[in-house]
């Protein structure tokens, strides 16, 4: 077990708190915030699905069949795996073991580049069977329409999710090179357990993505 | 206590360009957003002028439809987005409310100055866009005319207020943890100032329904990229689900864009009529009634779409209801009057003045909640008449109300009294004359976004289209005498308004960069103008200095 | 009666070219949304005059300086607030009643059958097309007395059907049907505005609705000629889109039958049961699984984008005209 080195300077406030508890409260409450925000905005999305999914429910059962099951079904396991790695990693920073937690942190990170491979495979795979909505849009099947408006919904929502991942990778990157300059001690962290409450975030939306997206065609 | 004018204060600390564009100061950045939001404010102002000379006579005189079409479109979207939002939050909010609830500044300084280059970054995409040939679906961007039909720049304008939305948001976080986390010892909830309920409540709204404005405008943009279809009917999409994901934030848009007027009517009314507002409690939940209810009263915006009976009957009747909380807030502003020592300064006018408009505006918003009435004038200038009454009658008021009455404190100068009196008379009648005959032009059938019209519509028309002329003088006006008073008026000492509050009994004008001398310790309740026996007292410990009302602290209403 | 007051007083404005305060008054809604504003009218302005006062009369009474009594009031107590919260509760719930009374009228069912005239809207004109099949281009000949229903549809954006003097306005949509109901009272000429942003030229889709006496309406839609029956046209378009195929009686494939089927509950695969209205007829040909019909396959195939809107008012006229069956005549539909 190693040691880590302290930082020796006591962390101070932000000039505009009184203490660091207050100031940890006040980065709680507006990630918290954030978070709230994200959920309305991939809300609108699945509100949009929920109401075209009851309108034409044939249509979005066969496009839902038409998906890659064991890639989405390895990718929900790819991310919870990485908040597994993520909660570790912090869990290790709490525990004074920076490398460890470094390692964990670049582990989550991978998963997550794994995460957005597989995706990259599976977007490349619809636009090559003319499954992009749009002007390249084929299909053989009774609802062409509804199909492709599925479809549209399909890659909005993975999409901003995906976007949202890349955004978690990048901070994850700037996290880990934080971590190994020291910048974290096992008292004070607070960047790194905003990152891990948005990376469990965007965890949570592919859990509710996966099933929405993938899973209801099925019993046919 | 202080000298008139500290020798550091906030606006010569660091006198550089780089200084002001790198401060995390809350009062710098309200003072950035004051020049940004003055230069949107004229350019709508101008494109408003475009339409009200087009609008001069019957025919297309002035411009050919395409142009009209992207004038009142270009004019709604920096209104909207661009001035109305932000303003008093931006600008007052960031200035202020640190210091009314006692702190050294808000919980997150660097995302302050963040949400103003985010509104930049926003203007300048609209800016271009105004630029290179405009946008013409008009500001509520309705499907399919915008998502395939317009030929205009649409997915750069909608690309502008999706990055604007941001700078809301940031905002709104911002104010919402600040209130929560750095109210200073004593400051309890029901001691706040009601400008600080307002915009905490204008914040709620500004976080929960702007991020659903945000993922529409990407569906738009997606649709007319790609050609995705979303909104598509012939694919089996909906139009109407734009409108109801549009409606859903622009609603509550509305709120946002009234709220923080109403909290500044409240200090101004307390200050002038020297008195305390009466049921600060009942004004002070009403504020969170209207953020709550605006949430669902949307489809009242839908009446005609094609929406299904049933739905009307429930948004109507709702629409209703949220009318109840405004409608407490103006019976308890007047009561405040009662019993009051009134002085008639320009705020005060301004402040009366907005209970006036905004009264009109409401009661004529009842009449559009009633769903037949709204069947024949939806659409029509009736609802231009509606909600100028409240958004320029009511908030713009209150937001010249607002840098009148703060001016003092930001700048530490006076402005000169009566020029102020005779901009703020010449902008009440400028008002009415143009936006009064819109409600006759309504009624008689005239639709909104028509620049070619029948012969019978002229009169009201040229009537509005003066109005409009005095309506800009009077809005030109304060820029000479506030910018001539910024450098040469006279000191105006922390409190000429005699006003009560962290900020005028506390800070000084212009306040010092942490705001105070020391952490305030607040013991009694806002608006204690019945209290003539306040005092000022040196802290035991020396680091903290206590306001002692005497043996009756704590009283809340 | 108010009418009468809010038009004959006005009227000198009328010859100066301006409008009147209110427009006429021209159908069965008019009156009754107008009594409402009327009422409205009074009361807000009541309201807000009496606030006004108040204002005035505190500023004065209270102004600095003033000799006025100003001791402190008792506590607020709460009744002031109560009082001045539920009464305008209690009398928003009236208004909203009757305003919802009025709506209800515009879109609920006729009773009896109304004069259905078919509405095409684009940019940036108005198509109507008669029960006989006469056609107007941004005119709209409707007799006076009578129901007029409107079936509407867009070909391209959203517009909005609006005629002042009748009070009414309806959003039309594309790929859809919206409707409404109403009846001109008064002889005249009447402007139809677009009353929803279309583009370039929405200022310029304008017609006016002409509203006649029965009997010179009818010489009227005599002297168009029945330019065709639509229903006949429907017909021709049933045969030569393939739709006798399946919907007849002796052709061996499962489809429901047509005859009798207007304005009938039907039971969908799903246990819901719904009108067949014009919507309902036009979503099963576009787009057949939307209301499955309980006991039948899925094998109807979308008709979208290969018959026209005009086929799609013509195919319901028809269907309409698909009465329960008469004896055989051997005459089979």
């Amino acid at each position: 077990m190693e040691h880590v080195e302290l930082a020796s300077r006591t962390t101070a406030p932000h000039h505009q708190f009184d203490d660091l508890l207050q100031q940890r409260r006040a980065y709680e409450m507006g990630m918290w915030i954030f978070l709230v925000t994200e959920l309305l905005l991939f809300g609108g999305l699945f509100l949009g699905y929920a109401v075209y999914r009851n309108l034409h429910t044939a249509a979005f059962q066969a496009g839902s069949r038409e998906l890659n099951l064991l890639a989405g079904a390895i990718n929900t396991a790819v991310l919870l795996v990485s908040s597994l790695t993520m909660a570790l990693a912090l869990h290790a920073l709490q525990l004074a073991r920076r490398r460890a937690a470094a390692r964990l942190l670049a582990l989550t990170a991978l998963l997550g580049a794994l995460f957005l491979a597989i995706k990259a495979w599976e977007y490349t795979s619809h636009v090559l069977h003319h499954k992009f909505p749009g002007a390249l849009f084929q299909s053989s099947g009774p609802h062409p329409g509804p199909l492709e408006l599925f479809y549209s919904f399909y890659f909005a929502m993975t999409g901003l999710h995906a976007a949202h991942m890349l955004v978690g990778l990048v901070v994850c990157a700037i996290m880990i090179g934080l971590l190994r300059r020291g910048r974290f001690t096992p008292e004070s962290h607070a960047p790194l357990e905003m990152t891990g409450l948005y990376w469990h975030f965007v965890d949570i939306v592919w859990i509710f993505l996966f099933p929405l997206l993938y899973l209801m065609g099925y019993p046919q | 206590m202080s000298p008139p004018r500290p020798e550091l204060n906030y606006l010569n600390n660091g006198r550089s360009l780089w200084s002001w564009l790198t401060t995390t100061d809350h009062k710098r950045i309200a003072l950035l957003y004051l020049f940004s939001i003055t230069f949107f404010f004229a350019l709508g102002g101008l494109f408003a002028a475009g339409i009200r000379l087009e609008l001069f006579t019957p025919e297309a005189d002035l411009f050919t439809s395409d142009t009209y079409n992207r004038l009142f479109t270009m004019h709604g979207i920096i209104m909207v987005w661009f001035f109305l939002i932000p303003s008093i939050p931006t600008v007052f909010g960031n200035f202020l409310i640190p210091m009314m609830i006692g702190a050294r500044d808000l919980a997150f300084p660097r995302l302050n100055l963040a949400s103003w280059y985010v509104f930049m970054l926003g203007g300048l995409f609209t800016v271009i866009v105004m630029f290179i040939g405009g946008v013409d679906t008009g500001w509520t961007f309705y499907t399919p005319y915008s998502s395939t039909y317009s030929n205009s720049y649409v997915i750069l304008a909608a690309a502008g207020v999706f990055v604007v939305g941001f700078s809301s948001i940031f905002t709104g976080l911002n104010f919402i943890v600040s209130v929560h986390t750095l109210r200073a010892p004593g400051m309890h909830w029901f001691r706040l100032p009601l400008f600080v309920w307002s915009n905490y409540a204008t914040s709620i709204i500004m976080v929960l329904a702007t991020p659903v404005l945000a993922i529409v405008l990407v569906l738009i943009a997606l649709e007319r990229a790609f050609g995705m279809p979303i909104f598509n009917p012939y694919k089996g999409g909906d139009p109407l689900l734009f409108q109801h994901l549009f409606w859903f934030y622009s609603h509550p848009a509305v709120y946002i864009m009234i709220l923080p007027g109403m909290g500044v009517v409240s200090e101004l009314v307390a200050c002038f009529a020297h008195r305390r507002i009466y049921g600060y409690v009942f004004v002070a939940w009403a504020s969170l009634g209207i953020a709550l209810l605006g949430f669902f009263v949307w489809g009242h915006h839908m009446f005609v779409s094609g929406q299904s009976m049933y739905a009307g009957f429930v948004f109507s009747f709702l629409s209703f209801m949220v009318a109840v909380p405004s409608a407490i807030k103006v019976f308890n502003w007047t009561a405040t009057l009662h019993r009051g020592s009134i002085t008639f300064h320009a705020p005060m006018l301004y402040a009366l003045g907005f209970i006036g408009l905004f009264t009109v505006g409401g009661m004529t918003g009842l009449m559009l909640a009633a769903i037949a009435i709204d069947v024949h004038v939806h659409d029509t200038y009736f609802i231009i008449a509606h909600f100028h009454y409240i958004m320029v009658g009511g908030m713009v008021m209150a937001y010249m109300g607002a840098l009148h009455f703060w001016w003092p404190k930001m700048s530490g100068r006076l402005y000169p009294e009566w020029p102020a009196i005779l901009a703020a008379l010449i902008i009440f009648i400028g008002f009415n004359l143009t936006f009064f005959p819109q409600f006759i032009l309504g009624y008689n059938g005239m639709p909104r976004r028509y620049h070619v019209y029948p012969e019978e519509f002229q009169l009201l028309n040229v009537m509005s289209t003066a109005g409009a002329s005095i309506l800009g003088v009077g809005y030109v006006l304060p820029l000479f005498y506030l910018i001539w008073s910024f450098f040469k008026g006279k000191p105006a000492g922390p409190n000429p308004w005699d006003a009560r509050g962290l900020e005028w009994e506390f800070a000084d004008s212009p306040p010092i960069p942490n705001n105070f001398p020391a952490t305030p310790l607040v013991t009694f309740a806002a608006y204690a103008y019945d209290r003539p026996d306040i005092r000022l007292l040196t802290g035991e410990q020396g680091q903290r200095f206590a306001i002692d009302a005497g043996p009756c602290a704590g009283e809340t209403l | 009666m108010t009418s009468s007051l809010f038009q004959y007083l006005p009227r000198l404005l009328a010859q100066s070219r301006g409008p009147a305060l209110i427009p006429i008054e021209a159908s069965n809604i008019a009156p009754r949304t107008d009594l409402l504003f009327a009422a409205m009218l009074l009361i807000c302005g009541g309201v807000t005059l009496a606030i006004a006062i108040l204002i005035i009369f505190f500023s004065v009474r209270y102004r600095a300086g003033s000799a006025a009594r100003r001791d402190r009031s008792p506590s607020t107590g709460y009744r002031l607030e109560i009082i001045w919260t539920l009464a305008p509760l209690g009398l928003f719930l009236l208004i909203f009643m009757w305003a919802a009374g009025i709506f209800f009228q515009l879109h609920r069912r006729p009773a009896a059958a109304p004069l259905e005239i078919n509405v095409m809207a684009k940019q940036w004109m108005w198509k109507f097309q008669h029960p006989g099949g006469q056609r107007e281009i941004d005119e709209l000949h409707l007799p006076v007395g009578r129901v007029v229903r409107l079936t509407m549809t867009s070909q391209d954006v959203i517009h909005s059907f609006f005629v002042p003097a009748f009070r009414v306005k309806q959003d039309v949509l594309p790929d859809r049907f919206t409707t409404m109901t109403f009846a001109p009272t008064r002889p005249g000429m009447y402007y139809l505005f677009c009353a929803e942003y279309c583009g370039t030229d929405h200022s310029r889709m304008r017609g006016v609705v002409y509203v006649q006496q029965p009997r010179e309406y009818e010489l009227w839609l005599a002297a168009r000629g029945a330019e065709l029956d639509v229903a006949l046209a429907g017909a021709a378009a049933f045969r030569r889109l393939g739709c006798s195929a399946c919907h007849f009686a002796d052709s061996g494939l499962q489809a429901p039958s047509l005859v009798g089927l207007w304005g009938r509950a039907v039971k969908l695969h799903d246990g819901a049961v719904v009108q067949a209205d014009a919507q309902y007829l036009r979503d099963s040909i576009l787009l057949p699984n939307k209301h499955r019909v309980a006991g039948y396959d899925p094998i109807m195939p979308s008709f979208q984008g290969v018959v026209t809107d005009d086929e799609l008012f013509a195919l319901v006229e028809y269907i309409k005209s698909l009465a329960a069956p008469a004896p055989a005549q051997g005459l089979q539909p």
